[in-house]
């Protein structure tokens, strides 16, 4: 016990109008440690987080650096002070390049050069790289550089992995371990359970805002850190749904699209989708998951190809004339307030959206949706301060269920669902997941587009891995492995060698 | 053969005289823009600086004083604009329109008043004053044949716009608070988080936006109206201005060449003999903006994300926002 912790929280708490964030939080992290914060989404890390940044100000509590009190009023403190705030949504500035991100601010601020920080922590970045012209993870390698290079020595991120690929994941984590070994304080908040496991050395668990107890990462097992956080005992098998297969319903043939610029989004995509079937499409993000989706949604247009629903071509119809085929669309985009879903609108209001046109006359009648609306919210589990509350006030994972639980009471045939538990925990992902098992045995078929390959494995029936806008496999989950998904994605196997498909 | 060439020089020199109101304007208006900030009160804050640098300038006969309070007055306009938009987060539209009623209000009512209570009925500037004015002479740069004339024979306010508008690229480019103005404009969160101090930016830019757009008005009511004061007096230069922006796809130095070429077309009627062309006034000063149309085709279909509207603009940024 010789030095003072690096970040020390007492009591801190938020509240914003009646809601309390963080209630009374007290909180340690060391140097050379990387404490993981775990909670379910609505626990208050973003807030505690945003707290230390210096984006919102404690309502009450304290924050003790290396020993010493500090007040931190602005961001501009934060960086001071040392803290390096890695944002889950990214604070960059598109049109500028790397460089320029990260020369931002106040000349003195800068300690280490770029250039020595991209070499020190082994990082991938190209500085003179525009930023709107990069991948994900370099957009967060970049933000992780912003604040290396401004000598913060207590880093703050903020579910860095929600949008990386297996590979990139573990760059981070190489990165990670290298700042530990460089004596720095590392609080990374993720829901992954696996992550916490492999790159903490001590967890803490928020739940509603109060800290549910830190543990020793090597102490502790996935199912009793979920305990604690969920507050119960939870089952974490992700299980295949036992459905009879149905009839064809969904059949794609040679569909090819381009973007403006001609370059392939998506080449010769040809697969069938049967009734109580669930079909997962993986694939490096950017692969042509997001063109795919759209073109059977009718957002856009195929080059060439057809798409066919229950024999009937629907390829070229407007949106609405394919929803009344049946096939129904649920969207998470990495800005995740959902395709489709209006930010500044109630449930009740998002949900006529898609129903309005069902109803006669010049005045909407909000009746029936409000009734839809406390159904599903009860059925879901959403929590939200009332049924007038504008959706944008929900959290994530709270928007995400109100998404998918739309498209669900359309009562489809063919639902098209894409990352529905991105950045959810993992209390609201196994509820997502049993809606979809449950929407197979009632004989939908439905295409999940996902990116964690373990729940592809065990939740989908058979699998489509997408390599550079091309399938380079279909195969059955039963007998696949993630180790060839991988390979798949990359496209580091040939056809020829595939004895799978 | 001469005849034409000096009704082609006359013309260009006209054209160059008309350009340099909307040149401030559409630099003011750049600044204003790159911190994130459309202001629609570009029309009134000219009238604000033509209004003051006029009664200033009718006051005191002193070219200090007079360009002093134009660009004060610009910036008194802007600085409505700002504690509206930066502070109290108002809708910037909305603000911004205000603010050119209010400009064109106040403007013509202090011009009406100043000329009703001069001697003969009409206000005029000393002809001491007026004489800054006149063209400067640049010794040996000013007897070069053509170009000495054409270029090296105007007022100082000509040059002052032309080195303001170099200047603003070299900030904008070069330095660091330009990086940093530019980042408030794009993405405010991000400067935010880097420790940029958003709301300083914005007021700093935005004031001295207006002050220039002052200046625009100054020149128009010394040069354009030769020191009396008319009624309506900037006539919708400041839109034409904002046109300019987009035209100039926000970058300073086009900003010159497209108030060359805004200019050049809002003087073009009278140097056109009716005998080649016969066409409605209106439809000529309908030719800026027609132009401002087709940049827009062309620029979006280009599709450069270098070459916008800085994509903060128009949304007031607020830290605690979700």
């Amino acid at each position: 016990m010789s030095k003072p912790p690096a970040i020390q929280l007492i009591g801190l708490t938020k509240r914003f109008d009646r809601v309390t964030a963080c209630d009374r939080i007290d909180l340690e992290v060391n140097r050379g440690e990387i404490l993981a914060l775990l909670g379910e989404n609505g626990s208050g890390k973003t807030t505690l987080t945003n707290m230390l940044s210096g984006i919102y100000q404690p309502d009450a509590g304290s924050i003790l650096l290396d020993g010493k009190k500090a007040y931190i009023r602005s961001p501009r403190d934060a960086i001071r002070l040392g803290i390096g705030m890695i944002h889950q949504h990214f604070k960059l500035v598109e049109v500028l390049s790397a460089r320029e991100n990260i020369l931002l601010g106040q000349a003195g601020l800068i300690r280490i050069p770029p250039v020595e920080a991209v070499r020190t922590f082994g990082m991938k970045v190209d500085l003179d790289k525009k930023v709107y012209q990069m991948s994900v993870s370099e957009k967060q390698s970049v933000e992780i550089l912003k604040v290396l290079c401004r000598g913060a020595d207590k880093l703050v991120l903020d579910e860095p992995t929600a949008v990386l690929t297996p590979q990139e994941i573990l760059n981070l984590f190489d990165t990670l371990g290298k700042m530990r070994g460089e004596g720095k304080a590392v609080i990374i908040i993720t829901h992954k359970l696996d992550e916490v496991m492999a790159i903490s050395d001590r967890v803490t668990v928020l739940r509603r805002g109060q800290n549910a107890g830190t543990v020793f990462t090597e102490d502790t097992d996935r199912y009793s850190l979920t305990e604690r956080m969920v507050g119960r005992p939870i089952d974490l098998e992700v299980r295949r749904a036992e459905a009879p297969l149905g009839q064809t319903l969904l059949k794609v043939e040679q569909l090819t699209a381009r973007d403006p610029g001609g370059r392939p989004l998506i080449q010769d995509v040809s697969f069938t989708l049967r009734g109580g079937e669930i079909l997962g499409v993986a694939g490096v993000a950017g692969s042509g998951q997001k063109a795919l989706c759209e073109i059977i949604a009718g957002l856009e247009k195929p080059t060439s190809g057809s798409v066919f629903m229950e024999g009937q071509r629907i390829d070229g119809l407007s949106p609405r004339e394919i929803i009344r085929h049946g096939v129904s669309m649920a969207f998470i985009p990495e800005d995740r307030l959902g395709m489709g879903l209006v930010g500044g609108m109630s449930i009740p209001d998002n949900l006529l959206l898609k129903t309005y046109r069902d109803q006669k006359g010049f005045l909407l009648r909000r009746k029936g949706a409000r009734e839809d609306a406390v159904r599903m919210i009860s059925q879901l589990n959403i929590q939200t301060s009332g049924l007038n509350a504008r959706l944008s006030r929900l959290s994530g994972g709270n928007v995400q269920k109100v998404l998918l639980g739309r498209e669900i009471s359309l009562s489809p045939r063919v639902l098209i669902t894409a990352y529905p538990v991105r950045g959810l925990d993992i209390g609201a992902s196994m509820t997502i997941y049993d809606m979809l098992n449950e929407q197979k045995r009632k004989g939908v078929g439905i295409l999940f587009v996902g990116e964690d390959l373990d729940v592809l494995l065990s939740l989908c029936d058979r699998i489509m891995v997408l390599c550079a806008g091309r399938v380079s496999a279909i195969v059955e989950s039963r007998f696949a492995t993630k180790a060839l998904l991988g390979m798949k994605m990359t496209g580091l196997v040939t056809d020829k060698e595939d004895e799978y498909a | 053969m001469t005849g034409f060439w000096d009704q082609t020089s006359a013309f260009l020199y006209a054209a160059i005289l008309a350009s340099v109101p909307l040149l401030y304007g559409t630099l003011g208006e750049i600044l204003t823009q790159k911190a994130g900030n459309i202001n629609l009160g570009v029309e009134g804050m000219m009238y604000l600086g033509a209004v003051f640098g006029f009664l200033v300038g009718y006051g005191t006969d002193s070219l200090v004083l007079t360009l002093l309070s134009g660009f004060l007055a610009g910036a008194a306009g802007a600085l409505i604009y700002a504690f509206l938009t930066v502070t109290l987060k108002a809708n910037q539209n909305v603000s911004g329109l205000t603010l050119t009623i209010f400009g064109t209000g106040v403007a013509n009512f202090l011009g009406e008043k100043a000329k009703m209570n001069a001697p003969l009925g009409t206000a005029f500037m000393s002809d001491r004053l007026r004489s800054f004015m006149s063209p400067m002479d640049l010794g040996a740069f000013s007897r070069l044949p053509v170009i000495g004339p054409l270029l090296f024979q105007h007022s100082i306010m000509t040059y002052l716009a032309l080195m303001a508008g170099v200047a603003m690229h070299l900030y904008l480019k070069r330095s660091r608070p330009g990086l940093n103005l530019r980042a408030v404009g794009e993405n405010p969160a991000a400067a935010d988080a880097m420790g940029v101090p958003v709301a300083a930016y914005k007021y700093v830019h935005i004031l001295i936006g207006g002050g220039l757009c002052g200046l625009g008005g100054v020149y128009i009511s010394m040069v354009t109206c030769l020191g009396n004061w008319q009624p309506n007096i900037i006539a919708g230069q400041g839109w034409i201005a904002m046109a300019l922006v987009i035209f100039a796809s926000w970058k300073p130095l086009r900003a010159i060449l497209g108030s060359l070429v805004f200019g050049a077309l809002s003087v073009l009627r009278l140097y056109i003999p009716k005998s080649l062309i016969d066409i409605p006034a209106a439809l000529f000063s309908m030719l800026p903006f027609v132009v401002t149309c087709l940049v827009l085709v062309v620029s979006s279909i280009r599709m450069r994300r270098e070459h916008q509207q800085p994509a903060g603009c128009g949304v007031n940024y607020f830290r605690e926002e979700r």
